[in-house]
């Protein structure tokens, strides 16, 4: 079985980005990009479950621009096979990639499909359901854990208070949580052997798919600065500010 | 004009989620409808129902509808869409599972957890962790939405709305559910609670969490959060966490013990009226948010906060 594995090139975490002047958006130019750190979850679910013999291949796709293949590679060195470009430099929303992962997961015809649960630079967190929906695939979003059997996944999902467990028929969505894994360290011999994996390269018109926006964004600005208060001495004075001054307690 | 709101329930009752969601509808303008789509749900029908400024309450039951799987809630959704230009969920666990699957299947962009609503399509929302806010518009014909809780208030009570019984539609069963493990406690829900303390890494142990942590949770009558830090480190389960990838808190009151302050973590947490935090670090940037800053070690701090609260 082949699993399909989504990966975005973002803003790496550490970033603390910074809104442009003139409202557009914010500035991106010359800042680290990274895998989306839920990507990397995926990718190594995926890698794991190879490992297990599970999946015999684990094909990473990105959607954007060339630079995107940069990202693939991490996502090789990691463990995946091979990957996959839709390049383009439209700009790309959860609709239009989910009809790419569509197309490409026609094209592959995958057991499984793993992405992150979302990204962290948009923080939609709507691309896995969206290719669940038109595939008419079942869905598991934010999973904690994965096990799959007999041709079904079982999947632990954080939920609002805990946890549940679904049972999925395969072909299936997966959309990875935070504590699924702890992603390896990728290793200079690895990331060598990443340079020589194959990465085929298609157009969105390759795959018949309209990626037009249908979202404007119309401005971008700071979020309201919250200003620091005081500092206290004490737990009395604290206490004293909590219950006549805040009147909160 | 008309929006749809996707009430998030126990059966029994409304989770408060649903009501925030209500107030956002009110702000799209058009009537508003509330779908309960459960398992012997009329009790949370009936509560819907008394929502302020729902005009109806359309109830939907199905053994499938019990746990609100996501492919069966997005059936029911999609066959009641094409009269509503908005359909709208909570942005929580639940709404963000099913909203998706409406939107593609209605073949629209959907808008993620908004924060405001400047018109009937153009809304407010937060990207990168909160470090930016975006002014959207949405330029298909219905707008899927899902409503980040802690940017609209929570709708009044006192309506008495029609509670329509419609007929019950669901998908092919692809998923099942098997079961679940939602840890039982009297405290309030961390997203609707009026105050909340939280720890984070500084605790050291998950022992210490609730030795510290636990007594001034209860003596505040608060629910108890954690950073990423502290969830990562195994000192506290993952529902409690505060941030941008856990869940975003707006308390009244907001106490943070030995949390240094990530961007993530303030993401979740900065809109709370009041925050409080307890600190050794005088340089921890949590400070720079705090309206009362103590600069103290938490295990001779905290203790000492139970003690004078009495």
């Amino acid at each position: 079985m082949k699993a399909l594995v989504a990966v975005k090139r973002v803003v790496d975490y550490n970033v603390k980005v910074r809104v442009k002047s003139d409202q557009t958006g914010v500035d991106i130019a010359n800042v680290k990009m990274s895998m989306n750190p839920f990507d990397e979850i995926a990718v190594e679910e995926a890698v794991r479950l190879k490992e297990k013999g599970v999946l015999t291949e684990v094909v990473v796709v990105s959607c954007g621009v060339t630079q995107c293949q940069e990202t693939l590679r991490t996502a090789m060195a990691i463990g995946a096979d091979r990957g996959i470009l839709v390049e383009t430099d439209q700009e790309l929303q959860p609709l239009a990639v989910a009809k790419l992962l569509k197309a490409l997961a026609d094209k592959e015809q995958p057991g499984l499909v793993i992405l992150g649960k979302q990204a962290i630079d948009d923080d939609c967190n709507q691309t896995g359901q969206m290719l669940a929906a038109l595939a008419d695939w079942p869905q598991a979003t934010f999973a904690s854990k994965v096990e799959v059997a007999d041709g079904h996944a079982l999947v632990t999902r954080e939920v609002d208070g805990g946890l549940e467990t679904l049972k999925l028929s395969l072909p299936a969505v997966i959309t990875t949580d935070l504590r699924l894994n702890e992603p390896r360290y990728v290793t200079l011999p690895n990331i060598m052997k990443a340079k020589k994996k194959q990465i085929d390269v298609f157009k969105p018109e390759d795959l018949g798919v309209d990626v037009t926006p249908r979202i404007k964004t119309l401005k971008v600005s700071e979020p309201p600065k919250r200003s620091a208060g005081i500092k206290v001495a004490d737990v009395a004075t604290l206490v004293d500010k909590l219950k006549n001054e805040a009147k909160v307690i | 004009m008309a929006s749809l709101v996707i009430a998030e329930h126990d059966n029994q009752n409304l989770k408060p989620a649903t009501l925030n969601t209500v107030t956002a509808a009110l702000a799209c303008g058009g009537d508003v409808h509330v779908l309960v789509a459960g398992k012997d749900a009329s009790a949370a029908a009936q509560a819907a129902s008394q929502i302020a400024g729902v005009s109806k309450v359309l109830h939907a039951e199905s053994d499938l509808f019990a746990h609100g799987l996501a492919e069966h809630m997005a059936a029911q959704v999609l066959a009641l869409a094409s009269v509503y230009s908005h359909i709208l969920f909570a942005a929580t666990a639940s709404g963000k599972n099913m909203a998706p699957r409406v939107a593609a299947k209605l073949d629209v962009a959907q808008v993620s957890d908004i924060t405001r609503v400047d018109s009937p399509d153009t809304f407010e929302r937060p990207i990168y962790a909160g470090n930016a806010m975006a002014t959207v518009q949405a330029t298909d014909a219905t707008k899927v939405i899902t409503v980040r809780t802690t940017g609209f208030d929570a709708a009044a009570l006192g309506g008495s709305a029609a509670i329509e019984v419609i007929p019950a539609v669901t998908a092919d069963a692809k998923s099942q559910f098997t079961g679940s493990e939602i840890a039982k406690n009297d405290r309030p829900e961390l997203t609707a609670a009026k105050v909340i303390v939280s720890g984070g890494r500084a605790l050291g142990s998950a022992e210490k969490f609730n030795e510290v942590i636990t007594p001034l949770a209860d003596k505040l009558g608060a629910a108890l959060g954690a950073s990423r830090a502290a969830v990562d480190a195994g000192y506290a389960p993952n529902d409690w966490q505060v941030g941008q990838t856990g869940k975003i808190v707006a308390p009244q009151l907001y106490v943070a013990c030995g949390i240094s302050g990530a961007i993530q973590h303030l993401a979740g947490m900065k809109d709370s009226k009041v925050i409080v935090a307890i600190n050794k670090d005088p340089e921890a940037p949590i400070f720079s948010v705090a309206d009362y800053g103590l600069e103290a070690d938490l295990f001779v701090a905290v203790p000492e906060l139970v003690a004078a609260l009495g």
